[in-house]
């Protein structure tokens, strides 16, 4: 490929190319796919057997545990969103191509989010079941999901990005990126709880919208320069 | 083209380790000598002389060490990330320097605002810990520092650790509104801020300056600690530099 055609993809080629990359590999190792969605299912099933199987007691407890659960899911993947790119050398041509490197970091987010956050909100119910989620409570579940964990994708490629040039990054991606989640899991249990008792969730739904947009704008530029920095390292 | 804007000189002045190191050298006994002075006077007073609350009796004189370093553990962040931003636009040497040793100073004062915390909501609330939001806050923040601290650590080569702390330090900048604003969001148990800028205090002055004296001794003592922490930053790096051999070697 001459340097003179890699130049004329558009900004949405690009975007495209780099999601359907990622995608397909994903799918090449199904193995990595289905584990956070394992565990996910195995951290909410301690909790009843580690507290108490009371349904009383756990509908209380229920969207903390989904949420809980679904973030640390998204965050034993999320070392591994950079990783592979890094080992093989995929990554230094990312950072050398002309394209934007923060558009690329966008595409490999939005395609992490398809096979990890996706999957989380579609299973959600089926834990919210297990649970004794008040019924009430299963639509404000799945939306506040639906729109949390791209959140959740987009803080934790920070992390991901700062430590891929390092040996033990799994451990320190979480010290990194765990406190940066605490406002998202607030908003989202407060949502489901909103609504397992009645009340409106409109204003919740706003506020992780609007953290949702800021994180689409801003997290990407601060995955590249961290990238950008790891590379160098 | 656009137009090139340049910097005034003693920007970039304070961008040379050596004229820091020198500068800090003079001003370092100042800010001791008033840390000292503001720390001793307003302690003796808040605690001695000040009048006790009227509900919470003479347990409230803990505010004198609690809002001190509560204010100081969010201010040292604000530095921290700013200093971490001048280093990654100007690549100066001491904004990052500087940035290195706000981690573990405000770390340390972090802890500080929330040991006080708990011994006071003893006697207040009658628990050492509530899941308030401005506690849970400052925990927050010092989870923040305690990221930025270690993934410095974690990071062999300085020039590429500071950078990617000051990366981490700008996100993390996302929580101090949080933490200005949980108070309306949540209006919990924690009582609104003591001092505001804009507004006159509803404390009485008898309890009030003695605070404020606190609040500048703390300022001081920081300004002291972060200080020797640069120049000792400053020695190591630059170790290899013929001034800092002159000056180890004594002439």
């Amino acid at each position: 490929m001459t340097n003179s055609t890699t130049s004329d993809l558009g900004l949405g080629a690009v975007f495209w190319i780099t999601l359907k990359r990622d995608l397909l590999l994903a799918f090449r190792r199904r193995n990595d796919l289905v584990s956070p969605l394992v565990f996910f299912l195995m951290v909410a099933t301690l909790f009843p057997l580690g507290v108490s199987p009371e349904p009383k007691f756990l509908s209380e407890v229920a969207a903390g545990v989904v949420w809980v659960a679904a973030l640390l899911s998204t965050l034993l993947s999320m070392d591994g969103l950079f990783r592979t790119d890094f080992d093989d050398g995929s990554l230094e041509q990312m950072l050398l191509s002309p394209q934007p490197l923060a558009l690329l970091v966008v595409a490999k987010i939005c395609a992490h989010w398809m096979i990890s956050g996706l999957p989380l909100t579609i299973m959600s119910p089926l834990l919210a079941v297990m649970l004794f989620l008040p019924d009430g409570a299963m639509g404000a579940l799945v939306v506040t999901l639906l729109i949390g964990t791209p959140t959740l994708s987009l803080i934790g490629a920070i992390g991901a990005g700062l430590t891929v040039g390092l040996r033990k990054g799994g451990v320190l991606i979480t010290l990194l990126v765990l406190p940066l989640y605490i406002p998202v899991l607030i908003f989202g249990t407060g949502a489901v709880q909103a609504a397992a008792s009645g009340l409106p969730i409109n204003g919740y739904l706003a506020i992780l919208g609007a953290i949702l947009a800021l994180g689409v704008v801003l997290a990407p530029i601060a995955v590249a320069a961290a990238l950008r920095i790891s590379v160098s390292n | 083209m656009a137009k090139s804007w340049k910097m005034p000189k003693w920007f970039y002045q304070l961008g040379s380790p050596r004229w820091f190191y020198d500068i800090s050298s003079r001003l370092l006994p100042w800010f001791a000598v008033a840390a000292v002075l503001l720390l001793v006077l307003g302690a003796a007073w808040g605690l001695a002389f000040a009048p006790p609350d009227y509900q919470q009796g003479n347990s409230f004189r803990i505010i004198y060490i609690h809002v001190p370093a509560a204010v100081l553990a969010q201010s040292c962040y604000m530095l921290m990330a700013v200093a971490g931003a001048i280093s990654l636009i100007w690549k100066m040497k001491v904004a990052d320097m500087v940035a290195k040793s706000c981690a573990p100073i405000g770390a340390t004062i972090a802890i500080l605002a929330l040991a006080t915390g708990a011994i006071w909501g003893k006697p207040t609330w009658g628990a050492w810990w509530v899941w308030d939001a401005r506690l849970t806050s400052m925990l927050i923040l010092l989870f923040l520092y305690i990221g930025v601290y270690t993934l410095h650590s974690a990071i062999d080569n300085e020039v590429n650790a500071g950078q990617a702390g000051a990366v981490l330090s700008l996100v993390g900048l996302v929580n101090i509104p949080i933490i200005k604003y949980s108070v309306e969001w949540w209006n919990t148990l924690h009582q609104p801020a003591t001092f505001t800028i804009t507004e006159k205090p509803k404390m009485v002055p008898e309890m009030w300056v003695p605070l404020l004296v606190m609040v500048i001794g703390f300022y001081c003592f920081f300004a002291v600690a972060l200080m020797l922490r640069t120049r000792t930053e400053i020695l190591q790096r630059e170790k290899r530099s013929s001034w800092v051999q002159q000056l180890v070697e004594g002439k």
